[in-house]
């Protein structure tokens, strides 16, 4: 990143682009939607993760425990377009726990909990037993963030992957041939090819509900607003105020995630509030696109086919002399 | 790096989040009992150790086998039309030969691994600069053919005219068939791929000259192995040189070249390619060395494919890969600003 600072080398100038629908070529786009997940707010209720797969009628991934908490879920993939984290922490008895709800809202009183103790029997660890110390719990719902630079969208070579005129990024399983780039592409881990038929799959923030003016299912099922949806503009100004107050009622921690324009991928059309780091939740805390760098590697590439091409030259002309000499 | 991460802590064994940092707090809970400080975070923290990307799910055999296969077409055709040119027809055969079998057989790799094959001509339903794998699938649609166009013509003696151009136009796509797939490992979010994006394509180069050096070797008359023993040494030393770069380059992520089933293909692959590239000088006067030495140099190049290709995976199912390298980038980025701050509050003094 400090090599691109100040340079015209961030290949896709990755400011100034706040219309990635009309910058894709839809002639006057509605307002770009996004997700703003709260999860402050969140109560691990796996309602977005119901709602989901039933309204997009992915498959089921069997029943099996992951001894992660209340996540059996543990993770985003072909068939899991939201999944809520569980995070058990322990800290000390003077951090702030009881993060107060929006205005207007009702407190549900489910986080955090008071010495829980061992929740998976003899998995107790040194700390819980600990005085001065208490477990917290960070709920989280995840979902594909819909980059303003998708780095899927970028590599597909099929074009499968495209931007809608919602600025979200959405994969036609038609086209799709399961080449399986976009996966390692992504730098949140989001987008999975189905093991039965290698097809790559995500969330489409439900966009034949956005076509119909309606709202995502998850964004719609979530009792507590954790999961907020709508225009982007408005989400950013919302999550602003939410954080601001969270900072002033004692939740130093409390920051948002994804809602910068200027960060690697161009700002998320999905974002969070979180209450810790990041890699916490199992998020990259500094993602880029890695095609930003794709004109340096494409420069790379030809300074070396033509080192290649230049050894052969000389090692030829090198042999000619030495026979010319002889002769 | 930021003081309270590690990024080469492991992370594999590590409980649940917060369980990372819990010992340490329990250990300052015990000797500051009462006071009421926040306990710094001592280790890198994960979700239950869960991998933050997603590693491809290609298959090695495909994958890394096309890296190779594609690196000794791309570099044979540069070698082929050498040795036309410089009058060694009979390993400019072989060598068109080779590389006709080898595109072949990576393109049937690529076939093979695609989710659905029957739709692999969706890799040619548009041309997107910003895809590597679409920029490929289009080069090798123009590459393949010509390459079986020389090999067509060396093998049957006609249209030789014809043969020559199109020896000459693959010996021009040569080096990007061979490099591309450096680029299109890089273009990923894979740590140890991307982290190396510069390295990459010479790695990819040297390697496959070195396999196109060894297909001469194996397959040419003893008296035309000149040129491609010299050309031998040269990829050699280019690959080690910027296997080396590439290793300062990765930091803390260049673990992943040296441990694990990467580390021992890429040592593997040193050792054959310094033995194929010193008993390639005995090449002119024993056909046997000659064959010896091409095997080894083949078997070398493949190494390192699978190699780069294992260390790549390793990287991705890591999550202090991931998270290691952006973090010290965070806190170089926080560097600059403040030393920018700093400048600037002193230029307002002056």
């Amino acid at each position: 990143m400090t090599e691109t600072h100040g340079g015209p080398s961030g290949e896709r100038g990755t400011a100034g682009r706040p219309d990635p629908a009309a910058d894709t070529g839809h002639p006057e786009p509605p307002p770009r939607v996004g997700f703003f997940t709260d999860t402050s707010v969140c109560i691990g209720c796996k309602a977005c993760e119901v709602a989901c797969k039933e309204w997009n009628a992915l498959p089921a991934d069997g029943f099996s425990l992951s001894a992660m908490s209340y996540d059996n879920t543990e993770g985003l993939g072909a068939s899991t377009w939201r999944h809520v984290a569980f995070v058990e922490q322990t800290v000390p008895d003077t951090a702030p726990t009881a993060v107060p709800s929006p205005e207007g809202r009702t407190e549900l009183g489910l986080s955090p909990v008071e010495r829980a103790g061992g929740s998976a029997g003899g998995e107790q660890t040194e700390a819980e037993e600990t005085p001065g110390s208490k477990i917290r719990w960070l709920m989280s719902s995840d979902v594909c963030k819909h980059c303003t630079h998708a780095a899927c969208l970028d590599v597909c070579p099929t074009g499968a992957l495209f931007r809608t005129e919602f600025g979200t990024v959405v994969v036609q399983d038609d086209i799709c041939n399961g080449c399986g780039y976009c996966v390692p592409a992504c730098p949140y881990g989001v987008i999975e090819q189905r093991p039965d038929d290698g097809r790559a799959f995500k969330c489409t923030m439900c966009y034949d509900r956005l076509g119909a003016g309606m709202e995502p299912a998850c964004a719609k099922a979530c009792p507590t607003e954790s999961i907020q949806f709508g225009p982007l503009d408005e989400l950013r100004e919302r999550a602003a105020l939410r954080v601001d107050a969270l900072h002033e009622a004692g939740v130093p921690d409390a920051r948002l995630y994804g809602h910068d324009p200027d960060d690697g991928v161009g700002g998320d059309g999905a974002f969070f509030l979180l209450l810790d780091e990041p890699e916490v939740y199992g998020l990259p805390p500094d993602p880029q696109v890695p095609t930003r760098d794709l004109g340096r590697m494409w420069r790379h590439a030809a300074g070396a086919g033509l080192a290649l091409a230049g050894a052969v030259a000389a090692a030829t002309a090198t042999l000619a002399a030495a026979r010319k000499g002889r002769a | 790096m930021t003081g309270e991460t590690d990024p080469s802590a492991p992370v594999h064994d590590s409980g649940p989040t917060g369980r990372d940092a819990a010992p340490e707090a329990h250990r300052t809970g015990r000797r500051r009992r009462g006071e009421q400080l926040m306990v710094p975070r001592a280790t890198f923290d994960s979700y239950y150790g869960r991998p933050i990307i997603k590693a491809p799910a290609w298959e090695a055999r495909d994958i890394a086998g096309y890296f190779f296969l594609g690196g000794l077409a791309g570099a044979g055709s540069v070698l082929a039309a050498a040795h036309q040119a410089t009058g060694a027809p009979r390993t400019a055969t072989a060598l068109k030969i080779t590389s006709l079998g080898s595109v072949g057989l990576a393109t049937a790799a690529l076939i093979h691994d695609l989710g659905v094959p029957s739709r692999f001509t969706h890799m040619l339903r548009v041309i997107k600069p910003t895809s590597p794998m679409s920029v490929g699938s289009w080069l090798l649609a123009v590459y393949g053919p010509l390459a079986g166009a020389a090999a067509a013509s060396a093998l049957s003696g006609r249209a030789r005219r014809a043969g020559a151009a199109a020896t000459a136009a693959a010996a021009v796509l040569g080096p990007a068939v061979a490099t591309y797939t450096a680029v299109l490992a890089a273009d990923t979010a894979v740590p140890a791929w991307h982290g190396a994006h510069r390295e990459l394509p010479y790695v990819f180069a040297g390697s496959a000259l070195t396999a196109a050096s060894g297909a001469a070797l194996a397959l040419g008359p003893r008296r035309e192995t000149g040129a491609a023993r010299l050309t031998a040494l040269l990829g050699a030393a280019g690959e080690a040189a910027a296997d080396h770069a590439m290793r300062q380059r990765l930091g803390t992520v260049a673990s992943t070249l040296r441990e694990g089933r990467a580390g021992r293909l890429l040592r593997t692959a040193r050792a054959l390619t310094a033995g194929g590239v010193a008993l390639g000088l005995w090449s002119g006067r024993s056909r046997a060395a000659g064959v010896l030495a091409g095997t080894a140099l083949l078997a070398g190049s493949a190494c390192t494919r699978f190699g780069v290709f294992a260390a790549g995976i390793a990287s991705a199912e890591d999550p202090a890969h991931t998270v290691g390298p952006q973090r010290a980038r965070m806190a170089e980025r926080a560097r600059m600003a403040e030393r920018a701050q700093a400048a600037e509050r002193a230029s307002e003094a002056d």
